[in-house]
């Protein structure tokens, strides 16, 4: 009996964590059409951001919660100024772009801080259930997912900021020609997205090994995910994690973890090839 | 009169390239060759990409997937036969075979875009993933460990057709992967002058103007992923002579990303710019590994930054526009054997990338 609560307590937290590392890229996706491959190289900031701050004596909650999200925020700021915006609509030419962005992003800090693992140690304790161990933070990052899924909805669902975005998303020159600078939204957002995934790579933080390398195990997930969950960014992207979240932990459960790895993958090329719009293609058309 | 130009020019260029791989044996050091057989296996590797990417249209995130394929399938039978005559053929038929069934998978799914690109990079992740789970004994295919993490060492390199025990010295396997390169470059050449490599373009230019011509863009897309996996299973089995050595790092993402920073650097829709930039990238990314200073990453991410946002078109197109506007057109064309592609093909490339 145990043994089922800790297999079901994994898949939580496996499509937890998956969302809310895919939750920035999808926004950006879904509302910009830009694939933003520095997507993983965020995540490492974030990851960065929150132990370098966490080990300079700021509370790891802070750092987890405040620091990381600001500072990658700031970062995805700047570079939507100086990159981003020149590459809308030329969807090829933004994945070139960011995969050199990830690269220049990797060298810096390996130039900065070395090519060395850091870490801080995981807030919260565990607990057990029969003779099997879990930690609190599997709860906590599950309890986040939700929070995170309940304020993008909010924000996009019924505020004033929400509406233009979604207006904006759907047909920019109409909004512009309302009074919307759309320049602007895309720049808003892009943002938003960045210190999304700021805020999941300080999450994430605590529980995996923080080198420079380390967005280059995410990305490629996170890509799949999204393009496997299509265009609507929450309800899409938070299908397409149950799946894959719930097939990578069942399979490492049964299998080996590298065979749980493949057996997701094999599930986002049946499903591309089955679904061809992603899941909310077919089945959450025009949800958000 | 031009045509005959043109062709003169090239056959010129042709013999000139021949005596060039002939003759840098007894030029340069013998390390440098040895960099310079590297280069021309990973040229090999950049024109594979470059055929399906600037003349299909067709992005593929894994083209590592058919280079480390065709590596391990030349070092496993290498390894088995102790021969590499059937080897090298090994490594051409099974990335060729794989890349036909996913090539159907994809096309005739119609799959595009960005949806193409997760699935090719999602099976070479696969591929590595699996790959590098195979440390121990009980991975074994006939006589070869595949060794997982580890990869295989000591890997037979190339002998003379037949004669097992007649290993090719490294001057023989400059002249060996020099002219592998040319090889695949005038296939590739030849190819695009016949009708059937106009219709890979024309598909690309338009699919659904190229079905009502009565063309099925989804075999002519197969048939071209096959003969670009072909391709890169040939330099995977190239690579794999130049160190011995077959590991799944072969398999990686940063590779499948440095092909695609040679070929955007080098120019998309040519045939002569992939080359120039991977030989170029390399040599940088090599001279900057030999010294402190600066970190690979650094450099290539900023270059493909740049490239990307100052010079789309690439070295190559840029040179050859600059070439037409400074000299009379027929002189332009003897400098670069890729004279063929119009102008209007190269700037047109970006609309068929995507």
């Amino acid at each position: 009996m145990a043994i089922y609560l800790i297999v079901a307590l994994d898949v939580l937290n496996g499509i937890s964590s998956l969302f809310l590392l895919c939750l920035g890229l999808a926004i950006i996706f879904g509302m910009m059409k830009i694939i933003n491959l520095a997507h993983g190289e965020f995540i490492m900031l974030g990851a960065y951001a929150t132990v370098i701050s966490a080990n300079a004596g700021v509370n790891i909650w802070i750092a987890m919660l405040i620091v990381a999200p600001l500072f990658v925020g700031l970062v995805g700021l700047i570079i939507e100024r100086c990159l981003i915006r020149f590459l809308y609509g030329r969807l090829v030419d933004s994945m070139l772009a960011t995969w050199g962005l990830s690269l220049l992003i990797i060298g810096i800090i390996t130039t900065i801080y070395g090519n060395t693992q850091q870490g801080v140690p995981t807030p919260l304790g565990g607990f057990s259930i029969g003779s099997y161990q879990s930690s609190y933070y599997t709860l906590f990052l599950a309890g986040m997912a939700i929070a995170m899924m309940a304020l993008v909805y909010g924000v996009m669902r019924y505020t004033r900021w929400g509406l233009i975005a979604r207006a904006t998303m759907q047909n920019p020159a109409m909004a512009a020609t309302l009074g919307v600078n759309p320049t602007r939204v895309y720049m808003s957002t892009f943002a938003i997205g960045a210190a999304i995934t700021g805020l999941a790579g300080g999450l994430v933080a605590p529980v995996s090994g923080i080198t420079p390398g380390m967005g280059g195990a995410y990305v490629a997930k996170a890509f799949m995910t999204v393009v496997g969950g299509g265009a609507a960014m929450l309800s899409g992207t938070m299908s397409a994690a149950s799946l894959f979240g719930a097939v990578n932990q069942v399979g490492a459960y049964f299998t080996t973890p590298v065979y749980g790895e493949v057996l997701v993958f094999m599930a986002a090329i049946v499903l591309i090839r089955l679904l061809p719009q992603g899941i909310s293609g077919r089945f959450f058309k025009g949800n958000l | 009169m031009a045509v005959r130009f043109s062709l003169v020019a090239q056959a010129v260029v042709v013999v000139l390239a021949i005596v060039a791989i002939a003759v840098i044996p007894g030029v340069i050091e013998l390390f440098a060759m040895m960099q310079l057989t590297l280069f021309a296996a990973m040229a090999v590797l950049a024109l594979s990409l470059a055929f399906i990417w600037g003349f299909g249209g067709i992005l593929s995130f894994g083209q590592t997937a058919f280079f480390g394929l065709g590596g391990y399938a030349y070092a496993i039978s290498a390894v088995n036969f102790q021969d590499s005559t059937p080897s090298i053929l090994l490594a051409i038929i099974i990335p060729a075979l794989f890349a036909a069934i996913l090539g159907y998978f994809i096309f005739f799914g119609r799959i595009s875009d960005v949806y193409l690109g997760v699935i090719t990079l999602t099976v070479t992740l696969i591929l590595f993933n699996c790959v590098n789970s195979t440390s121990g004994d009980e991975y074994r295919i006939g006589k070869a460990l595949l060794g997982g993490f580890n990869g295989m060492p000591a890997v037979p390199t190339f002998n003379v057709p037949f004669y097992p025990d007649q290993v090719l010295s490294p001057e023989q396997s400059w002249w060996v992967t020099g002219g592998a390169l040319l090889g695949v470059f005038l296939l590739l050449r030849l190819l695009l002058a016949l009708p059937a490599g106009r219709i890979v373009v024309a598909v690309r230019e338009n699919e659904t103007r190229a079905s009502l011509l009565g063309y099925d863009p989804r075999k002519v897309k197969l048939l071209t992923f096959i003969l670009s996996g072909a391709i890169a299973g040939l330099a995977g089995a190239l690579y794999v002579n130049w160190g011995a050595f077959v590991g799944p790092t072969i398999f990686s993402l940063s590779l499948s990303a440095e092909i695609i920073i040679w070929i955007t650097v080098g120019g998309l829709g040519t045939l002569l710019g992939p080359v120039v930039g991977c030989v170029l990238i390399e040599y940088i990314v090599a001279y900057i590994g030999s010294q402190q200073a600066l970190n690979s990453n650094l450099v290539l991410g900023a270059v493909l930054v740049v490239f990307v946002l100052l010079l789309p078109k690439g070295l190559v197109p840029t040179a050859r526009d600059l070439l037409m506007r400074l000299v009379p057109a027929p002189k332009a064309k003897e400098r670069l054997a890729d004279g063929q592609v119009p102008p209007s093909a190269a700037a047109s490339h970006m609309a068929g990338a995507e």
